[in-house]
């Protein structure tokens, strides 16, 4: 990293220093022609975190276009903090997915925590109180004490920060593939709830007006973070641990109750929170959105350490920040309110008419930048894409089915499959239920959180099967956003929207801007076929290590809503005697299943395919016969297949089993992972307006109360097993997995 | 009966308390910021949460704060005073109950339902429940682990002035013990979340009699007072 400050512009030039910034030649000759001189040193810096992937989406913008973005309920689409949908009442729901994943590679308890506050910032800053939290996070299999480590500190770290800051963890997923072991994937999501009203916007309008800088002093901490996030993660990333913020949850907790009060404030022009590329992104996009400029006294901006450069105040990520635009005059009201916290707040700038970012720092100026070069004039990449060579092979493969001796044993060996176990280990480290809402706690297809005083709630997910999308991308894409709304659904909601969280190996390599591509693509027809569109999101590129890509992860954070509280569905099993309908039939698929990795060790062949009007349909009727009340309890089949979504349905405390007799090929029939099923419950008297509702339901067995599962195929048994014995393996796989030796 | 339920910078189970006793069990209640006066109250509820950032210890900081003056002198004149989760640590900070909350067995954060014993019934909170009942509190914390010494214990079991005892030991408690109360009988500190079990729908409603009691016994207190 760079050190001093009084570099000359022509040193940057000559010396190519601007590339230590993660800048291009080509990016630092655009720059000159911005400015129609050559960059100083702060200005190369402002620029290079600007332009860099992870506040410009530089290659992904041509990607991104392409998601289906509009739709009468959307109040607010990609663009802003996080996206907002209209659900009734004067009511919306506000949110958004962000990743942490470099950060949480090298120091993960703190990149974990920084990743939960950033995302509750970009929640609140619109207005809106942050109601839930959610995460989505991929490791390498628990077999090495490095990624038993980093999976027990990400999880401390959700867990610390979240707990703290009074925001439930509702839910979310973990899955384990080698993929992962150097480049975990941290991805957090948050809900929050409005009123129409109340929405609040980030610009920096009406010239004269003040900015006020809130929250805790500025340090060196998180400099260019948002450029390290934008490289591969070199073996030597370790040192670059500098580079990771430092989270104080109850500075954030302090926050949330500030800006909470302030929005009723009509001094309040505008807010933004300081994220990646703090102060500096912060600041320029806000003047750039409302048409204008600012200017900004750097010594005016509180400090945690001395000597700080302009660069460094300028690049630094230090949290719980926030940047207000104020009417002039009524400062102190604002300034009042965050003192009630003990939070400072302090004018350090004002709104500008000629359009530019001008710093000013010991009575000079230290930047002169076109305010719109910044947030708009970033260079958009059109990657070349190439067609991945194992894809072709993969395709040319026949569907088969893996050899199963003993089907018992591998129903056993499934359900202790880290990725199938129970999370349990997991989520009872978050807190789950503070803010008195959380109606279906973390364990189910989604999580479910009601509406205070409404006769309403809202459904959460998270999902990505990315084995099916290193498979087909544009298959598995479609099936990310499926099997989201599939989970939606299941717990008795319409699907309202969603956001997504692309994470991906390096661009710059054909192969893998192709799966970018193509599972890009899938997923915004799947949201078309749905009508689930994209509100908000964030793209992580450059996943990689060892020159070796991770599986691509375009992680889908889905939001629906209940009509009534009436439709709310459990996962499980509900009653002895009800009857245990599938809907769907199964085929021979298991490429990408959990039953081949098993097997083969390895993922390889064709995706399950996937037809976007049955699954449209399945989930139209099903949703329909739920809120005509003949559904007991509905569970997607995911991983594992029927067999696994069976055991997981009778995993409940009041004894239940069940008795399913199935026709046709076994491991077909018990472990394929066929896309668009369901397993359902009905009770005897609803069979037949159920039947009439979902034409491919078929009834498979019943609830029993004997505390067995039993299954059995063309007349054999082939499972009888004890469910309570099942349900330990399953429930004591992962700690066991933690404390194994390496 | 009005209750306070007192907000302490990083208090986040305020309004969960707030919406317990003023939505659900309809009583008089008032948010009240840690700064003001809290005179006109007749109950006070210390919510869970992290005060401070649960910065030095869990409950130091917020143990030492001029609102604490007032407390002492509303337990002083009989008035209840109610602390739940980081409201019990706050209390056992600042002398008002026996004993600390050390870092649960297992070191980390838990968060779930457990079954709870009423251990007495015969206190202010605890009137609406039977002598053994068992009920369904959540829990959610990482430092619940009641210790003290033995002097300490054979003087809470001689007084009769443990309240609540966990079925399953979630966090390695002395004596399973899940709440207390101080010799006098009207403070109650608890790591278990009643607030949180007030509702059905989210779970369990065994919460809302130890709110009622409260008011059951303000009630009759104040009735044969007038």
């Amino acid at each position: 990293m760079l050190k001093t400050h009084d570099i000359s512009p022509e040193q940057i030039e000559q010396d190519k220093l601007y590339r230590e910034m993660g800048l291009s030649d080509q990016e630092f000759d655009m720059i000159k022609d911005i400015m129609k001189r050559l960059p100083n040193f702060t200005e190369t810096g402002i620029f290079s975190v600007m332009w860099s992937e992870h506040c410009s989406y530089k290659t992904s913008k041509p990607l991104l276009r392409k998601f289906p973005t509009k739709a009468p309920h959307v109040l607010q689409g990609p663009g802003e903090g996080a996206g907002i949908i209209d659900i009734g009442d004067n009511q919306a729901v506000v949110f958004k997915v962000e990743s942490h994943n470099h950060p949480s590679a090298v120091e993960p308890y703190q990149g974990a925590a920084t990743g939960v506050g950033g995302i509750i910032r970009d929640v609140f800053s619109m207005g809106a109180r942050p109601i839930a939290s959610m995460n989505s996070l991929r490791f390498g299999n628990l077999n090495t004490d490095r990624t038993k480590y980093l999976f027990s500190e990400v999880v401390g770290g959700i867990a610390g920060y979240g707990n703290c800051v009074g925001v439930p963890t509702v839910g979310g997923e973990v899955q384990f593939d080698d993929s992962y072991e150097d480049n975990p994937l941290v991805n957090a999501m948050c809900v929050g709830l409005i009123n129409h009203d109340e929405i609040q916007k980030g610009i920096a309008a009406g010239i004269g007006n003040t900015i006020l800088y809130a929250g805790p002093p500025t340090g060196r901490d998180g400099i260019h973070g948002a450029t390290f996030a934008s490289d591969d993660l070199g073996e030597d990333a370790a040192k670059d641990r500098p580079a990771v913020q430092v989270g104080d949850p109850f500075m954030e907790k302090l926050l949330i109750e500030a800006c909470l009060e302030v929005i009723h404030s009509d001094a309040l022009v505008g807010m933004q929170d300081m994220g990646a590329a703090g102060l500096t992104s912060s600041a320029s996009e806000m003047a750039s959105k409302a048409g204008t400029g600012m200017e900004m006294n750097l010594d005016l901006v509180p400090q945690r350490e001395q000597n700080m450069t302009a660069y460094e105040m300028m690049l630094s990520e230090s949290q719980e920040r926030m940047l207000l635009c104020v009417k002039r005059g009524r400062e102190q009201e604002i300034i009042d309110i965050f003192e009630k916290y003990g939070l400072k707040a302090v004018p350090v700038g004002e709104v500008i008419e000629e359009k530019v970012f001008r710093i000013k720092h010991h009575g000079e100026v230290v930047a002169d930048i076109p305010v719109d070069s910044l947030a708009d004039d970033a260079p958009v990449f059109h990657m070349p894409s190439q067609e991945a060579a194992y894809f072709k092979e993969f395709q040319q493969m026949e569907n088969s089915i893996p050899q199963v001796g003993n089907h018992k044993e591998m129903l056993r060996t499934l359900l202790q499959q880290p990725t199938i176990a129970s999370k349990e280990w997991v989520y009872d480290q978050y807190d789950s239920m503070v803010q008195t809402n959380t109606v279906v706690t973390p364990g189910s297809d989604s999580a479910v959180v009601r509406i205070k005083g409404k006769d309403k709630a809202l459904a959460i997910t998270t999902d990505c099967n990315s084995r099916y999308i290193y498979l087909d991308p544009e298959t598995g894409g479609k099936i990310s956003v499926a099997e989201a709304a599939r989970n939606i659904v299941c717990s008795g909601a319409r699907p309202l929207g969603l956001t997504d969280g692309l994470n991906f190996g390096n661009p710059t390599n054909p192969e893998v801007f192709w799966q970018m591509e193509k599972s890009v693509e899938g997923m915004s027809e799947a949201c078309e076929a749905l009508g689930t569109p994209v509100i908000s999101g964030n793209v992580s590129l450059y996943n990689q290590s060892k020159g070796k890509s991770i599986f691509p992860t375009p992680v889908v954070g889905m939001v629906g809503l209940h009509e009534s509280l009436e439709h709310i569905t459990p996962s499980h099993f509900q009653t002895s005697g009800d009857a245990v309908y599938v809907i769907g039939e199964a085929e021979a698929e298991f490429g990408g299943s959990e039953l081949q990795n098993v097997v083969h060790g390895k993922y390889e062949g064709k995706a399950p395919k996937i037809d976007l009007n049955i699954e449209a349909a399945r989930q139209k009727q099903l949703l329909d016969a739920i809120q005509s009340g003949l559904v007991e309890s509905a569970h997607d089949l995911a991983e594992g297949g029927l067999a696994v979504a069976l055991a997981e349905s009778v995993f409940t405390d009041s004894g239940l089993g069940a008795n399913v007799k199935l026709t046709g090929e076994a491991t077909v029939e018990l472990f394929s992972e066929t896309q668009s099923r369901f397993l359902v419950t009905v009770k005897e008297e609803n069979k037949a307006s159920f039947e009439n509702k979902i034409a491919d339901a078929k009834q498979i067995g019943v609830v029993t109360n004997d505390g067995t599962l039993e299954v059995s195929v063309n007349g054999t048994a082939v499972i009888h097993d004890d469910v309570k014995q099942l349900e330990n393996l399953w429930r004591g796989a992962i700690p066991c997995l933690l404390k194994s030796k390496a | 009966m009005k209750f306070a339920v007192v907000v302490f910078p990083g208090s986040n189970c305020d309004r969960d308390m707030y919406h317990a006793v003023k939505e659900v069990l309809q009583a008089e209640a008032d948010l009240v910021w840690y700064e003001s006066n809290l005179e006109k109250y007749d109950g006070i509820l210390i919510p869970g949460g992290f005060s401070y950032g649960d910065y030095l210890r869990s409950g130091a900081v917020a143990s030492t704060s001029n609102v604490m003056k007032q407390i002492k002198e509303h337990a002083a004149q009989g008035k209840p005073v109610l602390g739940i989760c980081n409201g019990f640590q706050i209390l056992t900070e600042a002398g008002l109950l026996p004993g600390a909350l050390m870092r649960n067995e297992k070191l980390s954060f838990m968060c779930h339902q457990e079954e709870l014993v009423v251990e007495n019934e015969i206190t202010p909170f605890t009137s609406g429940y039977d002598k053994g009942e068992v009920v369904r509190f959540p829990i959610a914390h990482g430092e619940g682990n009641y210790f003290c010494d033995e002097e300490t214990l054979a003087d809470l079991k001689a007084n009769n002035q443990i309240v609540f005892t966990y079925k399953n030991n979630p966090n390695g408690s002395v004596e399973n013990i899940a709440g207390i109360i101080n010799k006098e009988g009207n403070v109650l500190g608890m790591m278990p979340h009643p607030e949180r079990a007030v509702e059905k729908l989210l779970g369990s409603d065994d919460g809302l009699r130890l709110f009622q009691s409260m008011v059951q016994n303000w009630r009759d207190t104040y009735a044969k007072n007038a």
